[in-house]
C-alpha cells in the first residue's frame, strides 16, 4: 500500500509549500474541502483554503461527519477531500471501515500526522498516536501516501485520481507542517 | 402519529427525482411505502445519514434531499446539526423519527428520552425553519407548504412503532442497492 519510503531513516527535505499543495488539490479536481482544523496542516494549508472561495470548505464537528458527506458528494459526481489530523482519523475508524471500505467510495482523506518528527518514518516514530497509522490503514487494506516534502507534493493528483478512478478510499500522511 | 402512517402522507408529497436518506426503522417502512432507486440507504451506522445528506445536498442543489433520521442516530450526530445550519443548502429537509428508543437495537430507551429536545438542538444550531408534528391531520395539513419553502427544514415527528418488521439488511446495504441508486441519479442528469 505504501508508496515512496524505502530507506528507514531519511533526510529531511526542509520545506513543504502549502501552495503547491493547493495548486495540486485544484488541479486534481477537488471542489470541497470538509475539514475539522489539523495543527499540522492550520496556517499553511487550511488557512490559505479558508480565504479562497474554490474549493469550497466546509467545516464539521467532528471527523466521521466528513466521511458522510464525502460518501454523498461522490454520488453526484463532485470531488471532496477531507482534511484532518490523525487523531481524527482513528476517531472515525468505523466510519472510514462501513463508508469508505466496504462501500466502496472515493472517500479521500489528508491527515496530518500531530507530533511526527521530520524526516523519521511514520512507523518508527516515537509517537505512539503516529506509529500505529499505517499499521492501522494496512489492516483496513486503505492506500497511503507520505507527504513530507515539496517533492512528494506530486503523488497528491494521482493519489486521487486512482481513488476516483477505482472507488476506494486513500490517505494522504502529512508529515510535517506546510509553509 | 404511528410512523408507517406518517411516512405514507410524507410519501405523498415525495416526487420522482427526490432523494430519501431514511434510516433504521424508517427505512424498512419506507422502503416498502416508497420503493424507488432514489432512496439513498447505505449511509453505515453511528448516525451519519444526515451528513451524507448534505453532501448529496451540495453536490445536486437542483434535488430536494429528505433525511429521516432516527433519534438515537441523531443523538450520535448532534454536531451535524450545526454543520447543516452552517452550510444552509436549501434543498435539504431533516426529519427525525422520534420514538424515545434505539429500536432497531432491542428497543432500549435514549439517553433522556422524554426530555431531549431536538426542535431546541436545531434552532440553536442555526436551522431557520423548525417544526414538531404530533397530530397526523396537522401533519399532513402542513407537509406539503413545509417541503415548499426553502431549506434547510427541520421537523420532530413524534411518531410510535408501526410495529414488527421484517428486517433484511441486504435491503439497506447490498451493493447492488448502491448501484441502483447511482445509475438512477447518473440517469437523472443527463
Amino acid at each position: 500500500m505504501q508508496q515512496g519510503v524505502s530507506a528507514d531513516i531519511r533526510e529531511p527535505e526542509g520545506f513543504l509549500r502549502g501552495s503547491s499543495m493547493i495548486s495540486e488539490i485544484k488541479a486534481s479536481r477537488i471542489e470541497f474541502v470538509i475539514s475539522v482544523p489539523d495543527i499540522t496542516t492550520s496556517e499553511g494549508l487550511l488557512r490559505p483554503l479558508s480565504q479562497g472561495s474554490t474549493p469550497r470548505l466546509i467545516r464539521v464537528c467532528k471527523e466521521d461527519e466528513g466521511v458522510g458527506i464525502c460518501a454523498g458528494l461522490s454520488y453526484t459526481g463532485r470531488r471532496s477531500l477531507l482534511l484532518i489530523q490523525q487523531t481524527g482519523l482513528l476517531d472515525s475508524v468505523n466510519a472510514v471501515r462501513g463508508v469508505a471500505v466496504e462501500y466502496a467510495l472515493p472517500i479521500c482523506m489528508m491527515v496530518g500526522l500531530l507530533e511526527k518528527e521530520p524526516g523519521i518514518p511514520p512507523k518508527q516514530s516515537k509517537r505512539y498516536g503516529v506509529r500505529i497509522v499505517e499499521p492501522i490503514l494496512d489492516a483496513m487494506g486503505i492506500a497511503y501516501h507520505e507527504i513530507e516534502g515539496d517533492a512528494d507534493v506530486a503523488k497528491i493528483g494521482p493519489a486521487i485520481d486512482d481513488a476516483y478512478a477505482h472507488s476506494r478510499p486513500v490517505v494522504l500522511l502529512i508529515g510535517r507542517r506546510p509553509s | 402519529m404511528k410512523r408507517d402512517e406518517c411516512l405514507k402522507v410524507l410519501a405523498r408529497h415525495v416526487t420522482d427525482i427526490d432523494i430519501v436518506l431514511p434510516v433504521y426503522s424508517a427505512a424498512f417502512d419506507w422502503i416498502d411505502i416508497r420503493p424507488h432507486p432514489l432512496n439513498y440507504l447505505s449511509h453505515g451506522a453511528m448516525g451519519l445519514a444526515s451528513s451524507h445528506a448534505l453532501g448529496l445536498a451540495l453536490g445536486r442543489p437542483d434535488r430536494r434531499i429528505i433525511v429521516l433520521d432516527g433519534d438515537g442516530s441523531l443523538l450520535m450526530n448532534l454536531g451535524s446539526l450545526v454543520t447543516i445550519a452552517a452550510a444552509a443548502p436549501p434543498n435539504l429537509f431533516h426529519f427525525v423519527c422520534h420514538n424515545g428508543t434505539y429500536e432497531a437495537n432491542g428497543g432500549h430507551p435514549i439517553p433522556g428520552r422524554g426530555r431531549v429536545d431536538f426542535c431546541g438542538f436545531a434552532r440553536s444550531a442555526g436551522y431557520p425553519t423548525v417544526r414538531e408534528f404530533s397530530d397526523l391531520n396537522i401533519f399532513e395539513q402542513q407537509i406539503g407548504a413545509l417541503l415548499a419553502g426553502p431549506g434547510p427544514v427541520f421537523a420532530d415527528l413524534k411518531i410510535t412503532s408501526s410495529g414488527p418488521q421484517e428486517r433484511d439488511y441486504s435491503r439497506l446495504h447490498g451493493p447492488h442497492v448502491r448501484q441502483a441508486f447511482r445509475a438512477a441519479l447518473a440517469a437523472a442528469s443527463l
